[in-house]
């Protein structure tokens, strides 16, 4: 087995764990604001198809990223307004949204089946690409794959090093006493469910401009929970988090990998694998349930309503 | 803030009956501006989606063929969520149920109606309850969250059914498409006449009356509301959460599976790819409009049944896709957790104050 061999199977794993990774760290956020948002699945879609219309009719996928972002958002808001202000399950309420956000991604996108919208392209980096093995993993991807490195970075930094974080992690773990502080927990928890929503809908375009790279109503294939399960996996810690989107985006490589050269087990069993591997995953890491309430933020999907 | 919430301090039982109708009311006005966005007038679009299903010839009985899954998995679903347990994976127990029923029927093709059709219809419960038993001993015995694995036993069942309807239990004569042989006579749903009415129409209500007896009458009722509602008083009365949390999981699982095995040896009549569309997902809602109470659900379902005609019926006469029946589904639950806070909370307005600078 040669270098370019191993280091084109890297960047087949990159590719499809980029969006779990997307995904699953903007639910990091939102969950260490203490909002458990269920809806990543549904936002996936409508950024998905947001994404795909807006680079079809524009021509610009990068517009279309911004779109899906946009959208992402948006949706995000509808559960924010609906569990936040409103005090309603965030259980339900997200599950309410994957509902919905199948419904609207497969309405606005009947017309975009089978048609083709610009996709997102490499971006070499000179001279650093040309670098034997590292330069086509870390250095030829294309923007969002660049991001996805950077924004590991930047939320491990925000939530251990800066006071912002530190605000953040208070008002998951402890809203009450958030609050006392004369902290706005509730402007708080809107803002980690907006960016939520953002990443969401850009790991969806992802999808729909990069990978598939085709509208298709089921995309999202299950991606949206199994980044839900990445993060409990995680102990929401950011570089875990690295580590299981990759090993998930390994699996699901493996699968078609297999397929490809033709394994004797049959087609079906094989697309179970990352299925059955997030249920394995989960049961691993779950089993002390005593590390998990340690890393859990407290305040994960309860009720704040301030008495003015 | 020009409005905030006060908290009435008990809970208003105008509102607990009232919130759902006004979802309803709410979700129909909504729809009418979603018709009149994609080009139909409001009125003749609310009208094809909830009414003219209804009046078309044999749309009762298309209403009652939908609602029974959706009754059968709501009540089981509601049953559990009064235990504080997320079942999300009605469909992975639906697909099982059909699985493990199918298995059988397909087994025995010349077999008599009067064994081979209860044993096809246990086997279908017995495999929705193997498939939440699944998710049951995992929260139990290694602290899963029940809400991802019973979503991704959904993904495995169909991806199981899949692989059987295409290799080894596809139909030898089926010209290579991907589904089982139909099943034989002695594993058929009846059905009532010339309607498409089958037994399950009715089963469905009755298991929802009977659920409901055991919630609100039965010890093993209580236990699971306090298990619920209070899991401290529950853990000092010396209730078992272990055994409520099998319990609750093996009820609505078995229930699933009884719905999966009767769609197809009823409607379907064979194995094949696709044989819920979503059933399980919808259930969700049913259980939730239907206040998680099992007479509830009975009219929730009804209502979310509709709601598939209506899709179908947008699809044909104004040209829509059919996915409409999501964003109505997911529409009327919006509306509803919204609402509900009017259960306990009251809207107040808040006069603009003027703050006296401190000195």
């Amino acid at each position: 087995m040669n270098l370019v061999y191993v280091s084109s199977f890297i960047v087949s794993i990159i590719a499809a764990s980029t969006p779990l990774l997307l995904a699953a760290s903007g639910e990091l956020i939102t969950e260490k604001s203490g909002v458990l948002n269920l809806g990543v699945e549904g936002m996936m879609l409508i950024g998905a198809i947001a994404g795909f219309a807006t680079a079809h009719a524009t021509g610009s996928a990068a517009l279309g990223i911004v779109a899906a972002a946009l959208a992402g958002v948006a949706i995000s808001m509808v559960f924010a307004v609906l569990t936040l202000s409103l005090l309603a399950n965030q259980i339900a309420a997200g599950l309410a949204l994957t509902i919905f956000g199948h419904g609207l991604a497969a309405l606005l996108g009947a017309g975009y089946v089978g048609i083709s919208a610009p996709v997102l392209h490499a971006i070499a980096i000179p001279v650093l690409s040309a670098i034997p093995f590292i330069g086509p993993i870390l250095f030829d991807q294309n923007i969002l794959i660049y991001f996805s490195f950077l924004l590991i970075c930047a939320i491990s930094w925000f939530l251990n090093k800066t006071h912002a974080g530190l605000i953040l992690r208070a008002v998951g773990d402890s809203h009450d006493a958030a609050h006392a502080m004369g902290y706005p927990v509730i402007r708080i928890r809107y803002a980690a469910t907006a960016f939520g929503g953002a990443l969401a809908g850009i790991a969806g375009a992802y999808l729909s401009l990069f990978y598939s790279p085709l509208w298709s109503q089921d995309l999202s294939a299950g991606r949206g929970w199994i980044a839900l399960a990445l993060v409990v996996f995680s102990a929401w810690r950011p570089f875990y988090l690295l580590a299981g989107a990759y090993l998930f985006g390994g699996v699901t490589y493996l699968a078609l990998y297999l397929q490809g050269v033709g394994v004797s087990i049959p087609s079906p069993l094989i697309s179970a694998l990352p299925y059955a591997g997030t249920i394995a995953v989960l049961v691993l890491i779950s089993r002390d349930a005593r590390r998990v309430r340690l890393n859990q933020p407290a305040c994960l999907a309860k009720y704040f309503h301030a008495v003015a | 803030m020009l409005f905030r919430l006060e908290p009435r301090g008990l809970r208003s039982d105008f509102w607990s009956y009232g919130s759902p109708v006004l979802a309803v009311v709410l979700t129909i006005v909504t729809m009418g501006v979603i018709f009149a966005i994609m080009g139909a007038p409001p009125i003749t679009g609310i009208e094809t989606f909830l009414i003219s299903p209804l009046t078309s010839p044999g749309g009762i009985g298309s209403l009652l063929v939908r609602a029974a899954p959706l009754i059968m998995i709501g009540v089981g679903l509601a049953f559990c969520y009064r235990a504080n347990v997320w079942n999300i994976g009605g469909d992975g127990q639906f697909t099982m149920g059909a699985i493990f029923g199918g298995g059988i029927a397909l087994l025995l093709p010349n077999a008599p109606f009067w064994w081979c059709y209860p044993l096809v219809l246990v086997c279908g419960v017995l495999g929705g309850m193997f498939w939440a038993g699944i998710v049951a001993l995992l929260k139990l015995k290694f602290n899963a969250n029940e809400i991802l694995t019973s979503l991704m036993l959904v993904y495995i069942a169909q991806l199981i059914l899949v692989w059987l309807v295409t290799g080894p239990w596809r139909d030898p004569q089926g010209f290579g498409f991907p589904q089982s042989a139909m099943f034989g006579a002695g594993a058929t749903t009846p059905d009532f006449g010339t309607t498409s009415i089958h037994l399950g129409c009715v089963l469905a209500p009755l298991l929802a009356v009977a659920l409901w007896l055991v919630m609100s009458r039965s010890v093993l009722g209580f236990q699971l509301r306090v298990v619920g509602q209070a899991p401290r008083a529950a853990r000092y009365a010396g209730f078992s959460n272990a055994r409520l949390t099998w319990i609750a999981l093996l009820v609505s699982g078995g229930l699933s599976g009884l719905a999966g095995i009767i769609e197809v040896t009823g409607p379907i009549g064979q194995l094949t790819t696709t044989i819920t569309p979503g059933y399980g997902f919808t259930a969700v809602i049913v259980a939730f409009l239907g206040r998680l109470h099992p007479v509830g659900v009975i009219f929730a379902a009804l209502l979310l049944a509709l709601s598939y005609l209506g899709g179908d019926a947008a699809q044909i006469s104004l040209n829509m896709p059919n996915s409409i029946t999501n964003i109505f589904q997911g529409v009327l639950l919006f509306y509803l957790l919204g609402v509900d806070v009017l259960i306990l909370y009251r809207i107040r307005r808040v006069k603009p104050r003027i703050v006296e600078p401190a000195v």
